[in-house]
């Protein structure tokens, strides 16, 4: 209520000074940042060599923000701690307090819990402490006024930019999920807002009544989102009314859009010529540091001091110095470079696109290419990095080699000679144990982190004992394991440019999605066609399966991994059941598989180590299939899934098509009446699919004599 | 110009009973008192298109066309009239003719098109972009009688009627999206890979489409063989060609058909050309996905360009296609869009043949038309309406907003407002008409008063 009010008299007044507001979120709540946010909270990580929140405090002081609410969730004590140290602290016309609470993993909790601080009345402009801008707020500011005067459901402003021409760049340059925009031309007013869009949908759905109201709308796949928004008071007050509000984006945007009952509006506008985007993960970190190092955010580039940070020189080609360097004669340092305070660089060092913070020594010899070495980092002779972080006081044994997209995490030490393998995370920190993608726990979770990381912080100090094999001899640090869906995606969001490989696949498969939904639309276009009907239903049957299939898979691997009661994973499958609306045959296939790639993920040298790996999981979780296998046609899609992943997708069981038969046979699992119909079935096919009868010829033989006998 | 023209002349539409008939199919309908074929024609004799194929429905209305183009197009054009069956839909007529077609673009035109936008600056469109299709969209016109119109009409919705949705790039060149008949009511649904391909799409429920394309003739011929369920150019084919563009499985098909044929130079020729085209300009979006990023193509990819003229707003396009659309044409004709009718109008704006004789104290407004040979008696009043040729009106007789063809007899003290009478109707002494359609030879008895009636025999 209060700040509905607020809102009012504003608009009614006009005339008291109210004094622009700012909140500023100093967590991101998301864990991009791991293992260095495990550390150091997000917004206090340097991009060339100032801390981001300096960056995003100092464009509010330019954008004639009085007060700013810096909200601190996790490692609030150091943000607190900065801020008090900092220069913002005693500003004549910009005061800077800080909002702290512990128990927030959301921002849509945060905005509750400022809500219930009371303490914003009028406009206010809401901003995440890790966004980089420019860009002149009066006129956005101007535009929303004007429109909250004519209509006070105008809650927003977005502020969006142009994006790249080319849409490879568009969807690589800050690696962010694609976003899909639609705007009403006319006003400017947001319909349509896609952001985690699903890229098996090759079409995007527009609600028929965005036409009804205008005649024309245009649909965006070329904006940016800049995460700066103007929000009126009732923004604080939506969050707290629908309490299921946790993402700004995802939830907020998207709930007001499709909600048209109260009739909230949000708007958009678009600047042209200044900057400002936001450092979501890796990847933005690398383009948005080399945007600043190529000046596009003038005046916050280095050689301005609109921080604390240190006076620097601006040298041809890009290259900014600050002072006490010492550089050896034979060290080169390429175009468009920062190097810090204090920092030594030997004989023959190379270095080139890379950002090199206060007090770091290098030794000779050593190459440097798009890296971000930050303070106190000691290189010695003949390292070789390339596209990587290293965080402060990261020690590099001679002669380690960094590939690409590596992240070194405070205080790592890299033995002699090692050669830390591309896109790996090294931290001194064990990797938290729980890892789920479940989103609302991996909010939880990150806030979980900080009591557990003072705890291990502490642990990892006293122990002095280190693996070497993990960093090699002499070094420190764990090497953070990736799930396979995690390394899949690791490099759309690593420092490292994405190799050539991906931007093929990444085109092969934007182009096999319009090959696949032209079908589709052909399928639907062809009027009073039968047929069609019934071929999309297929179509359906045989998606949800491979989705069943894959969801079985991953199950079943994550409770080989976390070693899972077998009872569990049968609840599990079936509970997967359930909601698919499968048979019980399905989930024997399912399994069946999974457990067979399984023993084909796990290592092997040759055909007879493959059975032998069969014969282990077999024997570990053969058991598991019982439950499915009520029937003899059961088990004959069992072996019917074996043999069309023999011929497709694991050419490497073909060899050993009966002796995994034969073990499956005397684990009980198939019997011999299975076999002996499946056999039976196949007699009448094409001769290409007798291929596996004709090897198993000899088995089937015998268990026919053995039946036989038993007669 | 190597265009072929097509027009589609259709037969007698249902949606115009009782209008149409078996004597005078829809592409026979006088406006302003003349057939609204001859606009088409006349349109494309200006463009200096001289040779074309007229489609009709039936047999029996292709002889009443024949004769009709043989004698006023006697010299002017070279015209051939072929009929398809009835019910083909206008993918099917083309199917039909599909033998007379030879030229490598052809131009298929609605037969009861009348605008003033050049058939020309479509064709030359075309051809800039070498594009598979070209279709004409104009501004939606607005139902209904205009500003200029009685209170009666007043209170009609002034919304435009939503015949398309389509999508459109930037420059407004290419055609993204198109959703026409059922779909129009419908979700929209957009391609992601085209919006990906453009970055930015702009979604007009504005534009009406003209029924005024331009095909390659190879692209239009495989389409309309390999998808012989495909009934309506504009509901089946064009949104087939604009869903496929990105990946067209068409000019693959078409190279290969062509080889066959003593087409491979010409097909060669094409080709440079459009290279050369595209070294000239900007390469549009199509060629830009079809080479990958940094040149690099996956698979190579075939893309065929579907692209739009949208006309301008100060030129008039209506289709005749419905009863209002009929009244609003022939309202337009004789007042906002007076040039098309091809006469020159009096210092009162209006057009009274010579051989028409009037009453004492007979009224004729603006914006009216009174033909050959007809007579008024006296005291009469016709504003805004349309006189047939030799029709006898007696005295007393208001007509307002009204189209009246021929030979039609109207007896003392009429009134008649915003009626439609179709020949040869007789209306008998202080008959009351108003919002009526009244078809051929109907009599309409004294004194009878009728209100939104539909009257025929």
């Amino acid at each position: 209520m209060g700040a509905k009010k607020g809102g009012k008299e504003d608009a009614v007044e006009d005339m008291p000074h109210v004094p622009l507001k700012a909140i500023l979120l100093a967590d991101s709540f998301t864990t991009k940042f791991r293992p260095i946010t495990l550390e150091c909270p997000k917004v206090l990580l340097p991009i060339v060599n100032t801390p981001m929140i300096d960056y995003t405090l100092a464009w509010l002081e330019s954008a004639n923000v009085e007060e700013v609410f810096v909200f601190c969730c996790s490692h609030s004590k150091q943000i607190i701690d900065y801020l008090d140290k900092s220069k913002w602290v005693n500003q004549p016309n910009f005061s800077v307090s800080t909002i702290e609470s512990h128990n927030c993993i959301s921002a849509g909790d945060a905005l509750r819990f400022i809500y219930d601080k009371n303490v914003i009345n009028g406009d206010f402009v809401l901003i995440s402490g890790d966004t980089v801008s420019n860009m002149i707020l009066t006129e956005a500011l101007q535009e929303h006024k004007e429109r909250r005067q004519k209509d006070s459901n105008a809650v927003m402003t977005m502020v969006i930019k142009q994006s790249k021409p080319s849409q490879i760049t568009r969807q690589t340059r800050l690696g962010t999920d694609e976003l899909f925009m639609a705007i009403d031309p006319a006003t400017k007013q947001l319909l349509y807002y896609d952001d985690k869009s699903d890229d098996q949908k090759g079409t995007l759905t527009l609600d028929k009544a965005f036409l009804a109201e205008n005649p024309s709308i245009s649909v965006h796949n070329d904006k940016q989102d800049c995460y700066i928004d103007i929000c009126s008071p009732e923004v604080l007050s939506l969050f707290t009314d629908n309490f299921d509000y946790q993402h700004l984006r995802r939830h907020f945007v998207k709930g007001l859009l499709v909600d048209d009952i109260m009739g909230f509006k949000i708007f958009t506008h678009e600047i042209h010529s200044d900057y400002a985007a936001r450092i979501d993960n890796f990847r933005s970190y690398d383009s948005i540091s080399k945007d600043i190092i190529q000046r596009w955010t003038y005046p916050f580039v280095p050689d301005v001091q609109f921080s604390l940070n240190n006076p620097t020189n601006l040298e041809r080609h890009g290259i900014y110095r600050a002072s006490e360097i010492l550089q050896s004669r034979s060290a080169e340092i390429g175009p468009f470079t920062y190097i810090g305070k204090g920092s030594s660089i030997g004989g023959k060092t190379v270095i080139s696109n890379s950002v090199i913070g206060d007090g770091c020594k290098i030794g000779s010899n050593v190459l440097i290419d798009g890296c971000y070495i930050w303070n106190n980092v000691t290189i010695e002779d003949g390292c070789n990095l390339k596209q990587a972080i290293l965080c402060d006081g990261v020690v590099m044994k001679s002669g380690s080699v960094l590939e690409p997209g590596v992240v070194l995490s405070f205080n790592v030490v890299v033995g002699q000679e090692f050669v830390v393998p591309a896109y790996s995370k090294v931290s001194l920190l064990p990797q938290p144990v729980t890892q789920d993608s479940d989103e609302e726990l991996e909010y939880a979770d990150n806030n979980s982190g900080i009591i557990h990381t003072i705890d291990t912080l502490e642990n990892g100090n006293s122990r002095t004992e280190w693996e070497s094999s993990e960093v090699g001899i002499g070094g420190r640090g764990f090497i953070w394991s990736m799930s396979e869906v995690d390394h899949e995606e690791e490099w759309r969001h690593s420092v490292a440019p994405i190799p050539e490989t991906k931007l093929i696949e990444l085109t092969q498969m934007v182009f096999d999605n319009l090959e696949l939904n032209i079908q589709d639309d052909i399928v639907l276009a062809v009027p009073g066609e039968q047929e069609s009907g019934n071929e999309s239903d297929d179509d359906n049957i045989d998606d949800s399966l491979q989705i069943f299939e894959k969801e079985i898979e991953a199950t079943f691997l994550r409770a080989v991994h976390e070693k899972v009661k077998d009872d569990h994973i049968i609840l599990e499958v079936n509970s997967l059941r359930l909601s698919y609306n499968l048979a019980l045959e399905d989930c024997a296939s399912a399994l069946f598989y999974s457990m067979m790639k399984l023993a084909l993920d796990t290592t092997h040298t040759s055909p007879a180590s493959l059975v032998k790996n069969a014969n282990d999981v077999m024997s570990r979780y053969g058991k598991l299939l019982k439950p499915y296998l009520q029937s003899v046609d059961g088990e004959i899609e069992v072996i019917l899934k074996f043999e069309e992943m023999c011929s497709e997708s694991a050419k490497e069981f073909a060899a050993v098509f009966v002796q995994i038969l034969h073990m499956l046979y005397d684990k009980d699992i198939i019997q011999e009446e299975a076999i002996l119909n499946w056999a039976e079935e196949k007699e009448g096919a094409d001769e290409s699919d007798k291929v596996f009868v004709k090897q198993s010829e000899k088995f089937i033989q015998w268990l026919n004599e053995a039946s036989e006998e038993e007669d | 110009m190597d265009f072929q023209v097509v027009v589609l002349a259709g037969g007698t539409s249902t949606k115009l009973a009782p209008l149409v008939s078996k004597d005078v199919p829809k592409s026979l309908l006088p406006v302003a008192n003349r057939p609204v074929l001859s606009y088409v024609l006349d349109l494309l004799e200006q463009s200096n298109i001289k040779d074309l194929i007229v489609v009709v429905e039936g047999e029996d209305t292709e002889g009443l066309v024949e004769n009709w183009i043989s004698e006023a197009y006697v010299d002017r054009l070279h015209v051939q009239v072929a009929s398809v069956g009835e019910e083909v839909g206008t993918a099917g007529a083309l199917r039909a003719i599909a033998h007379h077609l030879t030229a490598s673009d052809i131009l298929v035109v609605s037969g009861d098109l009348v605008c003033d936008i050049s058939p020309g600056a479509v064709a030359a469109a075309h051809r800039r972009h070498d594009a598979a299709v070209t279709a004409l969209f104009c501004a939606a016109p607005i139902s209904g009688p205009t500003e200029s119109g009685t209170s009666s009409g007043k209170d009609k919705t002034k919304k435009p009627v939503r015949h398309n949705i389509v999508g459109l790039d930037l420059t407004q060149q290419f055609l993204l999206y198109i959703a026409a008949g059922m779909e129009v009511e419908k979700d929209i649904k957009v391609q992601k890979s085209i919006l990906r391909a453009v970055g930015k799409m702009e979604i007009h429920a504005d534009l009406m489409d003209a029924h005024l394309y331009a095909f390659k003739r190879s692209v239009l011929q495989q389409v309309l063989n390999q998808k012989q369920t495909f009934r309506s150019l504009k509901q089946d084919v064009l949104p087939y060609l604009v869903k496929s563009q990105l990946r067209s499985e068409i000019l693959l098909n078409g190279v290969q058909a062509a080889e066959n044929g003593n087409e491979d130079n010409y097909n060669m020729d094409k080709v440079m050309l459009s290279q050369l085209l595209a070294n000239a300009s900007t390469p549009s979006f199509h060629e830009v996905y079809a080479l990958g990023p940094n040149g690099f193509s996956p698979a190579e990819r075939k893309t065929h360009k579907c692209c739009v003229y949208i006309a301008n707003k100060t030129k008039y396009c209506a289709r005749l296609n419905s009863i209002q659309a009929y009244s609003d044409v022939n309202r337009d004709v004789i007042g906002d869009a007076s040039h098309l009718s091809g006469c020159t109008f009096s210092v009162h704006n209006n057009v009274i043949h010579p051989s028409a004789v009037l009453g004492s104290k007979t009224t004729v407004g603006p914006q009216c038309m009174l033909g050959e040979g007809s007579q008024m008696g006296d005291k009469c009043s016709v504003k805004r309406s349309v006189i047939g040729r030799h029709c006898r009106i007696g005295s007393n007789v208001k007509i307002v907003n009204s189209v009246i063809m021929n030979h039609v007899t109207i007896g003392d003290g009429c009134s008649i407002q915003g009626t439609i009478i179709s020949s040869n109707v007789q209306l008998q002494e202080r008959a009351l008409l108003r919002d009526c359609q009244i078809g051929a030879g109907y009599v309409v008895a004294a004194g009878s008063e009728h209100k939104g009636e539909l009257l025929r025999k």
